[in-house]
């Protein structure tokens, strides 16, 4: 991997900076049902650990600069986020109900976000998932791939003995009627960024604060509320991976200690010159 | 050489885009491969990067604008003035050819930049509420410029031409009909079933469509299937159709009749230098024709292989849009289904099709002696604007000639 092979040793810092690095075992204990055939590309998983929104933004940013060019596979990044409201690029702002002095007292920030859909919310106990894939080999349909991530998330409830479903014209997952999984995508170039949310331990009181989806008259609902128990949610994202590579044809690969310092990337090769 | 910069397909269902953001602005340098706009479709904003490098030009619809699929949206200069690789701009970028999706209804440019067409933004609004395309219109104004009363003249003019067709998209779009009664099922069209509806009224607005029938004796090409039939499914895994002799027949046919594999493109005949046979495939949403390219160069099991790799990742729904654009001709079998004749409609902006019935023993008459044989008709319908029926004729005899004393091998 020529990823951080060139530069030098990554700064303190830097290394203290990255959660990733302190918890890889998150990924590592991800089951993976079948082994690696060695004729699928390979889908690299990064933890990107506890992050603020611009700075996962950032890193996400030079994750997809590196995949237009090649320098790396496909790639699975997962985040963790404190409380915070994003806003897709179709996101109305009078679906957010919340006042500033609400918002402050609850300590949740408000984002743009250069994604797809409406206005959502992202916290604690969320499975954030952003797969940075080239649908140049995969289709090359944003649709196809939008209802390949609702499948995902519908078996892989499945697996949890929790029934869900998709509904057209509502792109995301359903329980009843009520939102388990918010998805919103942005390409570029064919290369896709940001991705989906799914409620698995989330504080849904957090929710009354927007309208999720802009979608008025539905509620949200998580795991934990299903299942009426919290979940562990490393068995969450493992299970996720599981139906992810099985839909995407792609063998899932921790990725080792070297590529998950990407804040030590040289700057300059995240934009290479393109003849 | 300008080049143009298309509203991209994201996906197969997909038909329309919105523009969300145009990233560089008018007279801004740009590069190929550099994102230039952003669009927005359902819950997937997209970074569209630029097509061909040089000076943007033209920006020809603002942001919030919803645009159909393979609408000309900008317009880059690169400022060489050369003449365009055809392959590159002549092909793939003409405005022309971006219609040969299907759906497409003539969307307006307000500036065509082969013709230097100029416009007044009135004149421009116009034209995109009515959905003309300025190119069709023969400017009265200083300097060939189209006023407003050009526009005004064009849309009375294409109100009586049109009289024909119109009703048969707009009744079913209007209710124009006897209202249905509570019995009836109503079902909204499909994004596919709109786009061909609207396909072919557009088709027959735009050419002269005449049919010429020709009948085929294919019983050598059948003697010929039986005998390497069982060799042929044991090489390649597959079996062998009749439909790769018709698209190798057709192929070699079409060298000899360049005109046929050409488009009209304003007053210009341009021919194309490939031949990128299109052939229909019938599916049960529907019907799509997967692009077999370079057709010209390949053997009857090459393009055997790749009419069943197309046709079954067609039925799979797995083509992507570059495998179902850029024909030059098309073929289309209703004979499958026991079809004799057909006149078929034509897949813009090409300027014929030829449609295969099905094949059957009949009796014929040989040397003044009735004899069995595996007939089948043959009707090529072509733009009789740019193809004369001498010419239309000369094509299907020898396409006749070909495949009845049919001489290639097979392997």
């Amino acid at each position: 991997m020529e990823l951080a092979g060139e530069s030098a040793a990554p700064s303190p810092e830097f290394r203290a900076g990255l959660a990733v690095s302190a918890r890889p075992a998150a990924l590592q204990g991800a089951r993976f049902g079948e082994a690696p055939k060695d004729s699928e590309p390979v889908c690299l998983g990064l933890d990107l650990g506890f992050r603020d929104y611009e700075d996962s933004l950032r890193i996400q940013d030079r994750i997809v600069a590196r995949r237009k060019c090649g320098s790396l596979p496909d790639c699975l990044l997962f985040v963790d986020y404190p409380p915070i409201i994003t806003l897709g690029r179709g996101g109305k702002r009078e679906h957010l109900l919340a006042g500033p002095k609400d918002l402050r007292k609850r300590s949740v920030r408000v984002y743009p976000a250069g994604r797809g859909g409406d206005i959502t919310y992202h916290g604690p106990g969320q499975l954030v998932v952003y797969p940075v894939l080239d649908l140049k080999a995969w289709h090359r349909d944003i649709h196809r791939y939008l209802r390949a991530l609702e499948r995902c998330l519908v078996e892989m409830l499945l697996d949890f003995g929790i029934p869900s479903e998709t509904l057209p014209g509502a792109t995301g997952v359903w329980v009843e009627g009520r939102k388990i999984g918010a998805i919103g995508v942005r390409t570029s170039s064919w290369v896709t960024s940001h991705g989906l949310a799914l409620n698995v331990n989330t504080d849904l009181r957090y929710f009354d604060l927007i309208v999720p989806c802009g979608l008025v008259g539905r509620g949200v609902t998580s795991m934990a509320a299903q299942l009426g128990r919290p979940l562990e949610l490393s068995e969450v994202r493992s299970c996720f991976i599981r139906h992810f590579a099985r839909a995407f044809g792609r063998s899932f690969r921790v990725a080792d200690r070297e590529e998950t310092l990407i804040e030590s990337w040289p700057e300059e090769s995240d934009f290479p010159h393109r003849q | 050489m300008p080049s143009n910069v298309i509203m991209p397909q994201m996906g197969e269902s997909i038909f329309e885009g919105t523009i969300t953001k145009w990233l560089k602005n008018v007279g801004d340098r740009v590069e190929r491969d550099e994102p230039l706009f952003e669009i927005s479709t359902d819950k997937v904003d997209s970074e569209i990067p630029a097509s061909a490098s040089g000076i943007l030009k033209e920006i020809l619809f603002p942001e919030g604008e919803t645009v159909e699929i393979n609408t000309v949206v900008a317009v880059i200069d690169d400022q060489t003035g050369s003449v365009p690789d055809s392959e590159e701009s002549g092909d793939t970028v003409s405005p022309r050819e971006s219609e040969q999706a299907p759906g497409r209804d003539p969307k307006p440019e307000a500036v065509d930049p082969r013709r230097g067409l100029r416009a007044s933004p009135l004149v421009r609004r116009m034209a995109q509420e009515e959905g003309i395309d300025l190119r069709e219109i023969e400017g009265t104004g200083l300097g060939g410029r189209i006023t407003k009363r050009d526009i005004l003249n064009y849309l009375s003019e294409r109100e009586q031409i049109a009289e024909v067709t119109r009703p048969l998209v707009q009744q079913a779009q209007e209710g124009l009909g006897p209202a249905p009664s509570d019995q009836d099922e109503i079902v909204p069209m499909t994004a596919m079933r709109r786009s061909i509806a609207e396909h072919m009224i557009s088709s027959r607005r735009t050419s002269a469509h005449v049919t010429s029938i020709f009948e085929v004796d294919m019983t050598a090409v059948l003697r010929l299937k039986e005998a390497k039939g069982d060799e042929f499914a044991r090489r390649e895994g597959f079996k062998l159709s009749l439909t790769p002799f018709f698209v190798k027949g057709v192929a070699d046919s079409l060298k000899d009749f360049p005109i046929l594999n050409a488009s009209m493109v304003g007053n210009d005949i341009v021919y194309k230098k490939d031949i990128n046979l299109g052939v229909a495939v019938a599916l049960d949403w529907g019907l799509i024709v997967p692009v077999i390219r370079q057709a010209q160069q390949k053997t009857l099991a090459g393009l055997a292989r790749e009419l069943a790799d197309l046709s079954h990742r067609a039925r799979q729904k797995q083509l992507s849009p570059d495998e179902v654009q850029g024909g030059t001709f098309t073929l289309t079998n209703p004979g499958v289904f026991g079809g004799l004749i057909g006149t078929p409609i034509i897949n813009q902006p090409q300027v014929a099709i030829l449609c295969v019935g099905a094949v059957t023993k009949r009796a014929v008459v040989i040397n003044d002696a009735i004899g069995i044989r595996s007939m089948a008709y043959l009707s090529l319908t072509f733009d009789h604007r740019l193809i004369d029926g001498a010419v239309a004729d000369r094509f299907l005899s020898g396409l006749k000639a070909r495949l009845e004393g049919w001489s290639d091998k097979i392997f």
